[in-house]
């Protein structure tokens, strides 16, 4: 029912995915870990594979602002970041989501400077997670490749922008083999945006002043478009499982049936996740692991059922956020959890991990796992970081 | 030698650039200068923004700072303004200086601030693996030029004194006494003064233009540039197409910090008696 399968990196999965959904516009300024992408991209445009128009700009705040005036006008536009780059385009984000343009980015996740280090955690993108943008993370390559024609077709469909993330080098460098779609099935899939309305398409007037007569009005407009991306992104998901024989729900649930403990989080650890579990499963343990794909919107209801009745979980962050009380996934889990009935609420306990690409290990599970049996070591309501050399000062 | 070594970090070596690149010999020039002028390792701070070039502060035993990509410029002010005893030095790449802090450095320039920058020009954008900058020639190539640049580049001297920089040099690993020279007067020049160091980048420029190693592109450096004393009384075929080596500008001005310490010490005049000041303010925290 698909296509061809091939022995291909995150980065250039994804490339391959960008010049298959069929953009008119691309433009990017290299950043490690996802320099790879513009490049791919930039080779398909000089061979002739996509008539796309690419758009070699000198930072991140130009690449940006350039999907937004390309996408303004009625183009397919794409680009790729990472990290000070993605964060280079804080003030266009806001300006996509705003306007109202489905801008589709490939953000390949790299710790955010200071200190500079170029390796992987999520702490680029989920400063960006309050921008109005959908975003998507992946396991693996073959979901970095998947992921991106769902967030295309979700962003289409409600006007919004999206970012699908990868991890740096974990799986935007390493090479699996990915099951592509056909190129006629990928265009058929992503069809042709039809945007309402668009400069040049009759006088229109984007980005003007808005006082607070409308501000407000616009803003709940653009929140009301968040609610449906919900249902757009299941209608997205349920198209391309139809197509390609792979479901990408908002949410994978790994061995959770009878669990009474379980692993929470985002990302490539999921895969050494799995394993632990396994491997803890094989020793008799009941426990399992749920994965988040969709982070924005945020599916509470998703979360909240297949937690609520644990024991406990460990809800692991590859970012602290620097509330002092664990990082956004913990925040946003233990939301997700209030509206369940006290007796079923499983304990909540927040876990920092693998920043700046600090190694995670199946060990590191193990460890997580025993925290997660016994009393909480450290102290009520604070965080715990794992894989950490000193023990945090008290 | 041995009289330079005291001004490295010699426990980060060895550093990461690649076998033949130039920035070593432009940090050598830099540091030279300073050895030269028997700068206070002190009263030195060495700025940067993100690239290969930007690495070389960190093998350098002054105060140092790596900033975000382009941005070492705006820091720099920022470390001038409130140190103006400092001695201030920015080194930058041609992507780092020319795209994404571009801006930085016409304004730096515009207001004459006293901060020497030097500009290790390779005509790429190394560390992320060889993408055309705004200083790669036109026709050659780029790993997003796989065809060949369509845009044209910066004179970056021109765009320095166009500016407003007051000390304007060009310089190039390959003439490497000359270019320890030309730091020597850029740092000793009061105002905004900028060296642009051409140099070569074997692993990105070199190889995907063809031009070969790294001999082989420092001979291609000396090919395309004239010294602009000898240039002044050659016939116009020896120097078309060719840039330009040697101090190209200098004109002194009036410094940016002097002005605004000229500014506040007119206003604590005319307030004479009032306890304020941005200045002042240590002696007013009661
Ligand atoms: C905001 C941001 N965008 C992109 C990058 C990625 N980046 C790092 S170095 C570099 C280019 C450096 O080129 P240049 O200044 O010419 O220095 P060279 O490495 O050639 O010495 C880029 C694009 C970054 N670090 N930060």
């Amino acid at each position: 029912m698909s296509g061809r399968t091939a022995l291909l990196s995150g980065n250039e999965a994804t490339a391959i995915a960008m010049r298959q959904a069929r953009p008119d516009v691309f433009a990017a300024f290299p950043i490690t870990p996802s320099t790879e992408i513009p490049q791919y991209f930039s080779k398909f445009v000089a061979d002739g594979e996509t008539p796309a128009v690419f758009v070699p700009v000198e930072s991140e705040h130009s690449s940006m602002s350039a999907c937004i005036g390309a996408a303004a006008s009625g183009a397919r536009s794409f680009t790729a970041t990472s990290a000070n780059g993605l964060a280079l385009m804080w003030e266009e984000l806001y300006i996509a989501a705003s306007l109202r343009l489905p801008v589709v980015m490939a953000c390949v996740n790299r710790a955010l400077s200071g200190p500079i280090n170029i390796n992987n955690d999520h702490s680029d993108s989920m400063g960006a997670r309050d921008s109005g943008w959908i975003q998507l993370y992946s396991e693996n390559a073959q979901e970095a490749y998947d992921q991106f024609f769902i967030a295309l077709k979700t962003a289409e469909s409600v006007g919004l922008p999206a970012m699908t993330c990868q991890d740096g080098f974990i799986t935007s460098h390493a090479v699996e083999p990915v099951e592509l779609l056909e190129d006629g099935k990928a265009a058929g899939y992503c069809g042709t945006w039809k945007p309402g309305r668009t400069l040049l398409s009759g006088p229109v007037s984007m980005g003007p002043y808005d006082g607070a007569e409308f501000y407000m009005e616009h803003k709940r407009q653009q929140s009301d478009a968040v609610s449906q991306a919900f249902e757009a992104h299941a209608r997205a998901v349920r198209e391309y499982g139809a197509l390609s024989g792979r479901l990408l729900d908002p949410v994978e649930e790994y061995r959770l049936d009878d669990a009474e403990y379980a692993f929470v989080l985002i990302g490539s650890s999921a895969g050494t996740g799995k394993d632990a579990v396994d491997r803890l499963r094989e020793r008799g343990h009941r426990v399992g692991l749920l994965k988040i794909r969709l982070f924005r919107p945020f599916p509470a209801e998703a979360i909240a059922r297949a937690l609520s009745g644990r024991r406990a979980v460990a809800v692991m962050d590859k970012c602290d956020g620097f509330s002092g009380s664990g990082g956004p996934l913990a925040a946003e889990v233990a939301g997700a959890l209030y509206g369940t009935p006290a007796a079923e609420r499983p304990e909540l306990r927040p876990f920092v991990y693998g920043l700046g690409g600090r190694d995670v290990w199946v060990e590191e599970f193990f460890g997580i796992y025993e925290s997660l049996r016994n009393p909480w070591a450290a102290d009520a309501g604070r965080v715990e970081y794992r894989g950490v050399r000193e023990e945090a000062p008290v | 030698m041995s009289d330079i070594l005291k001004y490295f970090r010699q426990d980060r070596l060895p550093h990461i650039w690649c076998p033949g690149c130039g920035h070593g010999t432009v940090t050598g020039a830099l540091v030279r200068a300073i050895a030269r002028l028997k700068l206070d390792k002190n009263k030195v701070c060495v700025v940067s923004g993100i690239g290969c070039s930007s690495r070389a502060p960190g093998y350098l035993d002054f105060d140092t700072l790596h900033t975000a990509h382009g941005r070492a410029l705006a820091f720099a002010t920022g470390i001038k303004l409130a140190r103006p005893d400092l001695k201030v030095i920015v080194m930058t790449g041609d992507g780092d200086c020319t795209a994404i802090g571009g801006n930085h450095f016409i304004h730096a320039a515009r207001r004459n601030i006293d901060i020497t920058t030097i500009v290790m020009n390779n005509n790429i954008y190394g560390m992320t693996s060889g993408q055309y900058s705004p200083m790669t020639p036109k026709g050659f190539l780029g790993t997003t030029a796989p065809y060949g640049n369509v845009e044209r580049t910066f004179d970056l001297c021109k765009l320095a004194e166009a500016a407003g920089a007051t000390y304007v040099a060009r310089g190039t690993a390959y003439h490497a006494q000359m270019l320890v020279d030309l730091c020597e007067q850029a740092l000793t020049h009061r105002g905004f003064s900028v060296v642009e160091a051409l140099t070569q980048c074997p692993t990105y420029f070199g190889r995907k233009n063809k031009v070969g190693g790294a001999v082989e592109l420092l001979e291609w450096i000396k090919d395309r540039t004239v010294n602009s004393k000898a240039a002044a009384v050659l016939p116009p075929e020896k120097t078309a197409g060719k840039l330009l080596i040697g101090e190209l500008y200098k004109n002194p001005q009036p410094e940016f910090c002097d002005e605004y310490d000229k500014v506040i010490a007119q206003v604590q005049r005319k307030f004479d008696g009032f306890r304020g000041g941005v200045r002042g303010c240590e002696q007013n925290s009661d």
